[in-house]
């Protein structure tokens, strides 16, 4: 009897017919060496160095100066006012050290330092967007639950959502990583955020593994078994076996996208309070003195 | 001389790190630019928003069907018989495997002295002759011939019970994956019964239903399922399964860890993930798994550690790609 590739089967819910273009069929792969790359991936990866070249290359958008650099945000009086009321209370404690290391022009600020004007700075609040759009479309995948995205055109539309999204998301932390390697962003003490940083890469993409196991098909059915070598070998597979389907899709839709959230949050919430970092080799008086503070007697580094 | 390789005179390059550190920490004091950030963040929701929505509608989402027993055991009997006949004698890869579903060893994986599988031990448990071949053969509606031939096969010794596998194995152990196995088998004792009676089960599918039961009414659970079909695919170069997963490049020799079926993009971010399988000593290292994971252990750390790891953290400064991202301000305060 002839073996039928599952690819080649026409899906029962006709959602191929809806797409303009038929990603159904067996991808080319081109070969270098030991080197297998198919052409859609390569062409993700070659959108995304086309980006960071074109994010360098292109002029950003013509910046509208502030005069004059702002007068700072007073500190919150201790004693007085807003900050000060609660006074011994645990809930007054918590909003003066809240307004003391994110005052509202900090957390939602209407100026920013002009070097930031360079489309580098974009693939931030990209992620972020793309992350916004990958938990909605993820929320109703999880309201009509997993068999829902098999058996209607509406469903599998949200998958397709839902999938792209995630490239997005992957796609845009990446080149933001790039930019962030690239401009030494730990710079200035900034080190938590871009360790933070990193620490959503990562954690997205084990994100991104329980959702490819969570599909319920052929892909995760694969993915799932040979997963499961790499998760006993480092004694992971202890804990988690990727073969359970309810385990995975537990982990999917709550505990990891939980800790991304909070994840993606400190890091926003640091990037709030540190700002970005300045240009290497700034002037020094834009970086808030006309003379370095040559206090420190550390070793001259090169 | 442009803006971009104009040596900055009076740049703090001759400070201490942790005075340039100092510094680079202090609130902005230069030039500042009108911004807008809920602006910014709402054009910039509804453009990746409308990308994703029409990345969809263009190009829609793979979703081939999951491979079942019940095709597998139609397209191939004997492949499938041969191995059910290894899960029953205990010779399979799953039976076999070692921790974290058994205590066998054949897929424990060590890091020098050190496995990890062997530390955490067995959480998983999986017994292929009892969870792939007995307890579905036991849900099958009783025949007499069935019913004697499990009795049979559980009152028996264990040399009794090689004894019969042996000469099973002989009669269909050579067969093409796609032939049909033997109705009778001399010396095979009750397992001819057995495993045309599984045979059977898996071609009307039930099999499929009574391996992700596990005699509860729900179950979300697919272990067994997996690893009995995976155990065509670690024993039989030319499987159902394996013919499928070769043909879309899903192998692990094809990087497939990061390509996906059809011609969608997979998951490219674990290309430097894949490539380690590639090549020595892990292409061809029983140890592979664990070597690759613990290779992106340490690059992960590295890379979570880089603001700290002399040389690699100042490798932005010696490669000057921020002269251009931020060439505008290097121009519009020159030294």
């Amino acid at each position: 009897m002839p073996i039928i590739l599952p690819s080649t089967q026409p899906a029962a819910h006709g959602h191929l017919l809806a797409a303009a273009f038929n990603l159904n069929y067996p991808d080319h792969y081109l070969h270098w060496g030991f080197i297998i790359v198919s052409v859609a991936n390569l062409v993700v990866i070659a959108v995304l160095i086309a980006l960071f070249i074109a994010a360098m290359a292109v002029p950003f958008l013509r910046p509208r100066p502030v005069p004059s650099p702002e007068a700072p945000e007073p500190e919150p009086d201790r004693r007085s006012g807003a900050a000060a009321a609660g006074g011994r209370t645990w809930t007054g404690a918590v909003r003066r050290v809240g307004l003391r290391f994110l005052p509202p022009a900090k957390l939602l600020p209407d100026h920013q330092p002009a070097y930031v004007a360079s489309w580098a700075y974009v693939f931030g609040v990209g992620t972020l967007t793309a992350l916004v759009v990958v938990v909605c479309s993820g929320l109703a995948l999880a309201f009509e639950g997993p068999a829902w995205w098999h058996l209607s055109s509406a469903g599998h539309f949200v998958n397709s959502v839902h999938l792209w999204a995630v490239e997005l998301f992957m796609g845009f932390m990446t080149v933001h990583l790039w930019f962030k390697f690239w401009m030494a962003s730990w710079r200035g003490r900034r080190q938590a955020t871009w360790i933070t940083g990193v620490l959503c890469f990562l954690v997205a993409i084990f994100e991104a593994f329980t959702g490819y196991i969570s599909q319920t098909n052929f892909d995760s059915q694969w993915i799932a078994f040979e997963a499961k070598d790499g998760f006993a070998s480092g004694g992971i597979g202890a804990f988690i076996n990727p073969m359970n389907f309810g385990q995975a899709l537990m982990l999917h839709i709550s505990l990891i996208p939980a800790a991304v959230l909070l994840l993606v949050a400190v890091h926003v919430l640091l990037v709030r309070v540190h700002g970005v970092a300045p240009p290497i080799d700034a002037r020094p008086e834009d970086l808030g003195s006309g003379e370095p503070d040559l206090s420190d007697k550390a070793t001259v580094a090169g | 001389m442009s803006a971009l390789d104009k040596p900055r005179a009076t740049n703090p390059t001759h400070l201490s790190r942790r005075q340039r550190a100092r510094a680079e920490a202090r609130p902005w004091k230069g030039p500042l630019r009108h911004y807008d950030i809920i602006k910014e963040a709402t054009i910039a929701f509804v453009v990746v928003a409308g990308i994703a929505v029409i990345l969809a509608a263009l190009f829609s989402s793979p979703d081939d069907p999951p491979v079942t027993l019940r095709q597998w055991a139609t397209a191939q009997p004997a492949g499938f018989t041969q191995v059910a006949l290894s899960e029953l004698e205990g010779t399979s890869t799953s039976a076999t495997y070692g921790p974290p579903f058994n205590n066998g060893s054949g897929s424990v994986q060590w890091l020098g002295p050190i496995s990890l599988q062997k530390f955490f031990g067995v959480s998983w448990p999986v017994h292929p002759d009892r969870s792939f071949v007995l307890d579905p053969l036991s849900t099958v509606p009783a025949t007499p011939p069935l019913t004697s031939a499990m009795r049979t096969w559980e009152s028996a010794s264990a040399k009794q019970k090689s004894g019969w596998t042996g000469a099973y194995d002989k009669a269909v152990g050579k067969l093409r994956l796609s032939a049909s196995i033997p109705a009778e088998v001399a010396g095979a004792g009750p397992v001819p019964e057995m495993l045309s009676s599984l045979l059977a089960m898996a071609r009307s599918g039930a099999l499929d239903a009574a391996l992700v039961t596990h005699g509860s009414f729900y179950s979300s659970n697919y272990t067994n399922a997996i690893m009995f079909l995976g155990d065509s695919a670690t024993s039989q170069d030319h499987s159902y399964w394996n013919k499928i997963v070769t043909a879309e490049h899903l192998q692990g020799s094809q990087w497939g860890v990061m390509n996906e079926t059809g011609s969608w993009p997979g998951q490219p971010w674990l290309w430097l993930y894949s490539m380690w399988y590639q090549v020595p000593p892990m292409s061809t290292s029983g140890n592979a798994d664990i070597l690759v994971i613990g290779i992106m252990t340490v690059l992960s750390l590295a890379l979570l550690l880089l603001p700290f790891i002399p040389g690699l953290r100042d490798i932005p400064r010696w490669v000057p790609l921020h002269r251009i991202i931020w060439r505008q301000y290097y121009r519009e305060r020159p030294d």
